[in-house]
C-alpha cells in the first residue's frame, strides 16, 4: 500500500500530540497488567460477533482482551494490524486476494500465505463459512421481471442499485462485476449496508450486494441472483493474527486456532440473525456459541446501561477536554498574532478556514495514515476544527476595539505585553469567550463521529443503533451528546462570570 | 519644552499636518483651534509618537520622540481625549492606577496618589470604585485628568476634553481645569473648536487651517490684526456667537 507524504505534516501532528500529552489521560489501564490483547471488527454485525466470539476465547485463555468494534473497512483494519495498532481481526480470504494484496498477484493459499508473512501478519485456517458476495433482490420483483442469475439483470437497464460504499470501489466489486457481465444500468449509488436492505425494503433501490450469510437474506425475503460467470471469489472466514502475538500470548493464538472449523454457514447466519434481527447483544450471542459448540463457559460482561453511558461520557469528554484546551493554547496566541500584524492575520484566518471546509468525517480519515485508530486522530482532527472560531474571535474582538481606547493605552506609556494584558485582552474577552464556546458546542456534536475511527464516546451507541436498525441505541449516543452540548452552553455562561470583567458586563446591558 | 519641527504628516495621501513649526513655551497653556479635519489632534498624536512624522521631528527637553524613545516619553505627558478615553473593564480608582501598578508601585502609595488627584480634581472619593458606564461625563473627564496626572508629567495635552459635556457640566469644569493647569504649572496644550474656550484657557492660541499654521498669538492679535481673511472669518464667525451669548445675558 502506498502511504501518503508524512514529513510536511509531522510537525503539526508532534504538535498535537505534545499539547495531548499536557492533560492527563482518562483512559489506559492500570500499571503492571499485561497488555491486552486487541481485537478488531469491521462495521458489520457478523464481524463485529466474530470479534466479540475472538474477545471470549482470548479471555477464556487467560489474557485480557480488549474489542474495538466496528473500527471501518478493510482497509482501516488491515492497516491497523499491519502498523500494531491491533493484534487479531476477522477477514475473508477473497478479501485478502481481491482487494488487500491485489497488486502482488497471489495465486492459492501457500503464496497467500507468504505474502502476508512479509506484512508479520499470520493467517489462521478457515473458520468454516464461505460468505462471498452475491447480488440479490426482492424474490417478489425477481419473480415478475423473471430475474434468476447476475446475466437476467442485463435485460433491465431500468433497474436502480445500491451498493455498500466499499463494493462501489473494490477491484472485486461493482467496477469488475459492470464489466464482466456488461451490465448497462446507470443508477448506481452507494450507501451503508444496513441502510441498503432498508432501502430495498422500502423498494428505493432494486439491486444491492450482499454478504451470504446476512440474516436479511431470509428476513426480507430476498431471492439471491446466481453468479452464472463465476464473477466472485470464495471468500472463507479467517483470523489474520500478528505474527509477534504468538511470542506475547502464546495461550490466546492457540485459543483463536479453536474456532477454525467450527462454524458453518447456516451457524453464522443464525449468529447474525440473533444479533441483528432479535437484537441479542453480540457478546451474548458469542458467548452462547461457545458454549454450545466447544463446552466453552465464558464470564459474561454486560454493562448496565448506567455504566455504559457513564463510559462513553468519560471517552468523549476527553476527547473533548483535550483537543478543545489544545486548540485553545494555539488558536489564541494565533488570534493575537494575526490582530497585530494583518498580513500575518489573513493568512492565519485563510489557512484555519480551510481546515474548516474539510468534512468532519473526511478530515478523521485523513488523520488514520499518520495516527492511526483510536482517541489520537480523533483528538487531533477534533483539534483542528476547533481552531477557527477561537482564532477568528480572538482576531475580531481585539482588532474591534475602540481606536481611541487603543491608543489611550499606548499614550499612557504601557508596553505591549502590558497593553495586551491589562486592556487589549480583557476588553476582547467576550468575543474570545463566544468563540471557545462555540468551538466546544461543534466539538461535542463533531466528536461522535469519532466513534467511526475507534475514539469511542456517544458516536459508538449510534454506530451500533445504525448497523442494529435500533432507534433505543441511537438514543442513547445522541440524547446525551445533545444534553452534553447543553450542559457546555450553561457553562460557559458561567465561565463568563468569571472570566468577563464587570465593567463590561455592565456597559454591554446599559 | 515640547517642539515640533518641520514636522509633516499625510494619512493615506490626504495631507494632515504641513510643515508645522511649533515651540510650546513652558507653564503655559497653549490652544490649538481650527475646523475639523486641520490637523489639531493629529498633532497631539504626533507629539505623543502615536504616529510618527513622515518629514521633520518632534522633540521634548531636546529628545527627540521616535519609536524607541516613545514609550518612555510618553509617561513625561499626561493625554486626556474627548469623555476621557478609559477602560470599561476597569473601576474609576483602577483606570487612574494602571500606570503605577505597571510600575509596581507600592499599594500605600498608589492609593495615596489616587486620593489627591480626587481631591485635586473634585471627584467624590466615593466613586472611585464606579466603572466607567456608571459615571457621569464630567465623572468620567475627571478620571480621564486624574489617569494623565498620576506620573506628574510636566506636559498635558487634552484633545477635546469638554465637547461632549451639557454646557453647565462643561463651564464648571472650565473652571476647574483653568484652576488646575495654573496652580500645577504644567506646558498644556488643548485642542478645541470653540473660540471661546479656546480664550479661556490660552495664554496662546494657534489657528490652523488644513495642516498648518495660520497664525499664532493671543486672541488680541488675532482679532485685531489677522493674518489674512480666513482668520477674520474664523473670528467673526465664533464671535457673531459670544456676542449673541452677552446679549441674552444683560
Amino acid at each position: 500500500m502506498k502511504r501518503p507524504e508524512r514529513g510536511g505534516r509531522r510537525w503539526l501532528v508532534t504538535a498535537t500530540l505534545a499539547l495531548a500529552g499536557c492533560v492527563p489521560s482518562c483512559s489506559g489501564d492500570g500499571a503492571g497488567a499485561a497488555p491486552p490483547v486487541r481485537i478488531g471488527s469491521k462495521q458489520f454485525t457478523e464481524s463485529v460477533v466474530l470479534g466479540e466470539l475472538a474477545a471470549a476465547l482470548v479471555r477464556a485463555s487467560g489474557s485480557p482482551a480488549e474489542h474495538l468494534s466496528q473500527l471501518g473497512g478493510t482497509q482501516v483494519l488491515w492497516n491497523a494490524l499491519v502498523r500494531g495498532e491491533i493484534d487479531v481481526y476477522p477477514e475473508y480470504t477473497g478479501t485478502l486476494e481481491q482487494e488487500i494484496l491485489k497488486g502482488d498477484e497471489v495465486r492459492g493459499e501457500a503464496e497467500l500465505r507468504e505474502a502476508l508473512a512479509s506484512y508479520g501478519v499470520v493467517m489462521s485456517r478457515p473458520l468454516g463459512f464461505n460468505d462471498t458476495y452475491a447480488l440479490g433482490m426482492k424474490a417478489a420483483r425477481a419473480g415478475a421481471l423473471g430475474i434468476r442469475s447476475i446475466s437476467d439483470l442485463k435485460r433491465h437497464p431500468e433497474l436502480r442499485f445500491g451498493f455498500t460504499n466499499e463494493f462501489m470501489d473494490r477491484a472485486d466489486g461493482w467496477p469488475g462485476l459492470k464489466a464482466r457481465y456488461a451490465l448497462p444500468q446507470e443508477d448506481v449509488r452507494g450507501l451503508d449496508h444496513d441502510l441498503a436492505y432498508r432501502g430495498l425494503s422500502a423498494d428505493t433501490i432494486d439491486v444491492t450486494d450482499l454478504y451470504s450469510t446476512d440474516a436479511d437474506i431470509s428476513y426480507y425475503g430476498l431471492r439471491v441472483l446466481q453468479d452464472d460467470l463465476n464473477y466472485f471469489s470464495v471468500y472463507d472466514a479467517v483470523w489474520l493474527i500478528r505474527a509477534d502475538l504468538k511470542a506475547r500470548a502464546p495461550a490466546a493464538v492457540a485459543a483463536l486456532a479453536r474456532l477454525e472449523g467450527k462454524i458453518d454457514a447456516s451457524a453464522m447466519a443464525a449468529m447474525n440473525a440473533r444479533a441483528k434481527l432479535r437484537r441479542v447483544p453480540e457478546s451474548r450471542v458469542a458467548k452462547d456459541f461457545l458454549a454450545v459448540n466447544l463446552g466453552l463457559t465464558v464470564a459474561q460482561e454486560e454493562q448496565g446501561r448506567g455504566a455504559r453511558i457513564l463510559r462513553r461520557t468519560e471517552e468523549h469528554l476527553a476527547l473533548v477536554a483535550v483537543s478543545l484546551s489544545g486548540a485553545l493554547c494555539l488558536a489564541l496566541p494565533l488570534g493575537i498574532l494575526a490582530a497585530r500584524w494583518p498580513r500575518l492575520g489573513a493568512v492565519v484566518l485563510a489557512a484555519t478556514g480551510v481546515l474548516q471546509t474539510i468534512p468532519s468525517l473526511a478530515l478523521l480519515v485523513f488523520m488514520i495514515p499518520l495516527l492511526g485508530i483510536g482517541a489520537p486522530p480523533a483528538v487531533a482532527a477534533l483539534f483542528l476544527y476547533s481552531l477557527l472560531p477561537i482564532v477568528r474571535n480572538a482576531h475580531a474582538g481585539l482588532t474591534g476595539i475602540p481606536a481611541p481606547l487603543r491608543e489611550s493605552a499606548e499614550a499612557l506609556g504601557l508596553s505591549p505585553v502590558a497593553r495586551l494584558w491589562h486592556v487589549e485582552l480583557p476588553l476582547a474577552s467576550p468575543s474570545i469567550l463566544a468563540g471557545v464556546k462555540t468551538s466546544a458546542v461543534i466539538n461535542v456534536g463533531t466528536a461522535t463521529l469519532g466513534a467511526v475511527i475507534g475514539a469511542g464516546g456517544y458516536g459508538q451507541p449510534i454506530l451500533t443503533g445504525i448497523r442494529l436498525d435500533d432507534v433505543g441505541l441511537i438514543l442513547e449516543g445522541a440524547v446525551p451528546a445533545a444534553l452534553l452540548a447543553v450542559g457546555v452552553q450553561a457553562l460557559f455562561a458561567g465561565v463568563e462570570r468569571w472570566v468577563v470583567p464587570l465593567g463590561l458586563r455592565l456597559a454591554s446591558k446599559d | 519644552m515640547l517642539s515640533l519641527r518641520g514636522v509633516s504628516k499625510t494619512f493615506e495621501k490626504t495631507p494632515a499636518v504641513r510643515d508645522v513649526d511649533l515651540d510650546f513655551t513652558p507653564r503655559t497653556t497653549t490652544v490649538l483651534i481650527g475646523a475639523s479635519g486641520c490637523g489639531k489632534s493629529t498633532l497631539l498624536r504626533l507629539a505623543l509618537g502615536l504616529v510618527m512624522p513622515d518629514r521633520g521631528s518632534v522633540h521634548l527637553d531636546g529628545e527627540r520622540v521616535d519609536a524607541r524613545s516613545a514609550p518612555a516619553l510618553r509617561r513625561r505627558m499626561g493625554y486626556v481625549i474627548q469623555d476621557g478615553g478609559l477602560f470599561p473593564h476597569l473601576d474609576a480608582g483602577r483606570n487612574v492606577s494602571l500606570m503605577a501598578r505597571h510600575l509596581g508601585w507600592e499599594a500605600e502609595r498608589t492609593r495615596e496618589r489616587v486620593l489627591e488627584l480626587a481631591r485635586l480634581t473634585r471627584f467624590p472619593e466615593s466613586a472611585l470604585d464606579r466603572f466607567p458606564v456608571q459615571l457621569s461625563g464630567g465623572q468620567r473627564q475627571r478620571v480621564g485628568l486624574m489617569r494623565a496626572l498620576l506620573l506628574d508629567p510636566e506636559v498635558l495635552l487634552l484633545d477635546e476634553p469638554l465637547a461632549a459635556l451639557d454646557p453647565l457640566v462643561r463651564a464648571e469644569l472650565q473652571d476647574g481645569l483653568r484652576e488646575i493647569f495654573r496652580n500645577l504649572g504644567k506646558t498644556v496644550v488643548l485642542v478645541t473648536h470653540d473660540l471661546a474656550e479656546a480664550a479661556f484657557f490660552g495664554d496662546c492660541i494657534v489657528l490652523l487651517r488644513d495642516g498648518s499654521v495660520v497664525q499664532s498669538g493671543t486672541l488680541r492679535n488675532l482679532v485685531e490684526a489677522p493674518a489674512d481673511e480666513y482668520v477674520s472669518r474664523f473670528v467673526r464667525a465664533q464671535r457673531t456667537l459670544h456676542v449673541t451669548g452677552a446679549e441674552a445675558a444683560r
